[in-house]
């Protein structure tokens, strides 16, 4: 499963060696790792990083690189494989037949975006994209997913090129600890296909009709992101950049005090 | 979580065969209650049957039988292709807004429909194992009857358990007189009406429904309605999104002007399984659709609750949640305030 995330641009050498010039040689050598990059985040939440945007906005778009041992089959009970495509790679992978996708994509596949929140279902850190469809990965079994496409917070860039979900989410800041921001991000990057094909939510008026391409309102929004939760309380700051997102035109935060 | 075997399966005799052979063996449909519940050791299957592969998804008119003109909708389909399809949308409208009033998107995704109708309830004194609990290990008595039980019954309760069954999709089926079609054993299908298929504990909480052990949901089936136009469904609950109900009402209105010609009304978040406003029901037929009106249907409704220690304020919650979804099914489904 290791791939080649080495090849750092002139512009990234540049910047890590500005950054960390300590790791500088350890990431040419190995590629870009969890220490490194819980290091740009903090970089990034000092500020540090402002100056250097562009690349910076490069570096959190990279996948980072985990090697992780296949399982033994003699000493797994109740083994699972399952064939499915992550990020649109084709990958393989052995399971005790309780695993989680979750702990699948986290433990055994190196993709730690997904975040365990809760693991009940009630936070919403968990969530990835299931052939096209939000779902939570901490209530799927990995062994449900044989055939499956799982799209996850690292496949969304494209060519070190942030999805524009990504790009609106850093711009309006909407996020303090991080943590539940994976799953918001894939929540909303999935919202948008959904808002495409008209579906409908509680708070739709008309739902007899159904009106493709619907532009969501800050209560629609509310409503369809309500399976998220973020305990830091960015709410405005997510609302604003999935608006962004959907209309492609700069948005203002709205926001009030509880009447 | 306990081990368990994990068993793919393609047809639904299939499934109920395989299910015949280990008492320990439980179907696998969207997972989000069952999961849950086994995260928790309050299920403990030692084999999971994966029957999300079946060809049990599609939504189509009925054209022939008791139901002919009315919808059936797949066991295995997804809550959200349910809620959306232009046919429920547009003839029962009020099914979409009960499915769409229940959990997150991603949860109505993962979700199917005969999966919502088995949801089990959500009172944590059931999913507590160090608690007491008759429905969880009957004869261990029940915690929420002394204990906490702001969010448990006020109708239909019995000394054994005071819990509330959680689905909103159900009280909308209630109200719509839905049927719910089951595989059996020897792979005919029998219907059961969805008002007889959710049971009151009495002595037996362990038992949430009226299905026989390896039974299969295929398919659920609306009539025709001619309320479509003044449905609606109402939930109150703790927060504005994703929580269960303290109450929910899904009510229909059937008019004649402004004569009620007919009403359909059932209640969520009340008791061990969809409460109908028989009493409600009766009162409203044949009056007209005001204010005074809806008020008395309501009381009377409520008059006959018994409310727990903690939960006193569902009774006038009730009466307003009632009249609030009558005076909105009045106004009309596609009203816009």
């Amino acid at each position: 499963m290791s791939q080649n995330n080495t090849k750092l641009t002139e512009e990234e050498k540049r910047l890590f060696g500005e950054l960390m010039p300590e790791e500088l040689d350890e990431i040419i050598q190995s590629g870009l790792n969890r220490r490194h990059f819980m290091k740009l985040i903090g970089l990034a939440s000092a500020g540090l990083l402002a100056s250097h945007l562009i690349g910076a906005e490069q570096l959190f778009a990279r996948a980072i690189d985990m090697e992780i041992e296949d399982l033994n089959p003699m000493a797994v009970e109740n083994g699972v494989t399952v064939n499915f495509k992550v990020n649109s790679i084709e990958k393989k992978v052995l399971i005790d037949s309780r695993t989680t996708l979750l702990d699948t994509l986290r433990e055994r596949l190196g993709l730690t975006g997904s975040k365990k929140g809760c693991d009940h279902g009630q936070c919403g850190a968990c969530t990835v994209i299931v052939d096209g469809n939000r779902v939570l990965s901490c209530l799927t079994l990995a062994a449900t997913c044989e055939g499956k496409s799982v799209i996850t917070i690292e496949g969304l860039a494209k060519n070190n090129e942030l999805n524009p979900m990504q790009s609106a989410f850093l711009k309006h800041d909407s996020f303090q600890c991080g943590f539940c921001t994976p799953g918001q991000i894939c929540s909303a990057v999935a919202l948008m296909k959904e808002a495409k094909e008209g579906q409908a939510s509680y708070v739709t008026h008309n739902i007899r009709e159904t009106v493709t391409g619907i532009a969501l309102s800050d209560d629609e929004i509310a409503e369809r992101m309500s399976g998220n939760i973020c305990r830091c309380g960015a709410y405005p700051n997510i609302v604003a950049a999935i608006k962004e997102a959907q209309t492609g035109k700069n948005i203002e935060q709205t926001w009030l005090f509880a009447g | 979580m306990r081990p368990f075997k994990f068993t793919n399966t393609t047809t639904s005799y299939a499934a109920i065969n395989l299910l015949d052979k280990n008492p320990n063996a439980s179907f696998l449909a969207g997972g989000t209650n069952l999961l849950d519940l086994m995260k928790e050791d309050v299920e403990r299957p030692d084999e999971l049957i994966d029957i999300t592969r079946l060809d049990l998804t599609s939504i189509s008119s009925i054209t022939t039988g008791t139901n002919s003109r009315g919808v059936s909708i797949g066991g295995l389909g997804k809550n959200t292709d349910a809620a959306n399809h232009q046919l429920i949308r547009k003839n029962y409208p009020l099914l979409t807004k009960a499915i769409l009033a229940g959990a997150s998107a991603q949860i109505r995704n993962m979700a199917t429909n005969g999966g919502n109708l088995l949801q089990r309830t959500r009172c944590s004194y059931f999913y507590d194992t160090a608690m007491p609990c008759n429905k969880r290990m009957p004869g261990t008595g029940c915690g929420a009857m002394d204990g906490f039980n702001r969010m448990h019954a006020i109708f239909g309760w019995s000394d054994n358990c005071v819990a509330v069954y959680p689905s909103d999709m159900a009280v909308a089926l209630s109200a719509l007189n839905a049927s719910i079609n089951v595989m059996q054993q020897d792979g005919k299908i029998r219907s059961i009406a969805i008002n007889d298929f959710h049971r009151l504990p009495e002595t037996h909480p362990e038992k949430d429904n009226v299905l026989n052990r390896g039974e299969l949901i295929t398919s659920i089936e609306l009539p025709k309605n001619n309320f479509a136009a003044h449905a609606a469904y109402v939930k109150v609950r703790d927060r504005n999104s994703y929580a269960f109900a303290l109450v929910s009402v899904a009510a229909g209105l059937v008019l004649d002007g402004n004569k009620i010609v007919s009403a359909h009304i059932s209640m969520g978040g009340v008791a061990h399984k969809p409460w109908q406003a028989l009493k409600a029901e009766a009162i409203l037929k044949g009056k007209t659709a005001t204010l005074t009106n809806f008020r008395l249907a309501a009381e009377a409704e409520m008059s006959e609750a018994k409310p727990l220690s903690h939960n006193k304020f569902k009774v006038g919650l009730g009466i307003n949640t009632i009249i609030s979804a009558l005076e909105m099914a009045l106004k009309g489904t596609d009203f816009k305030a």
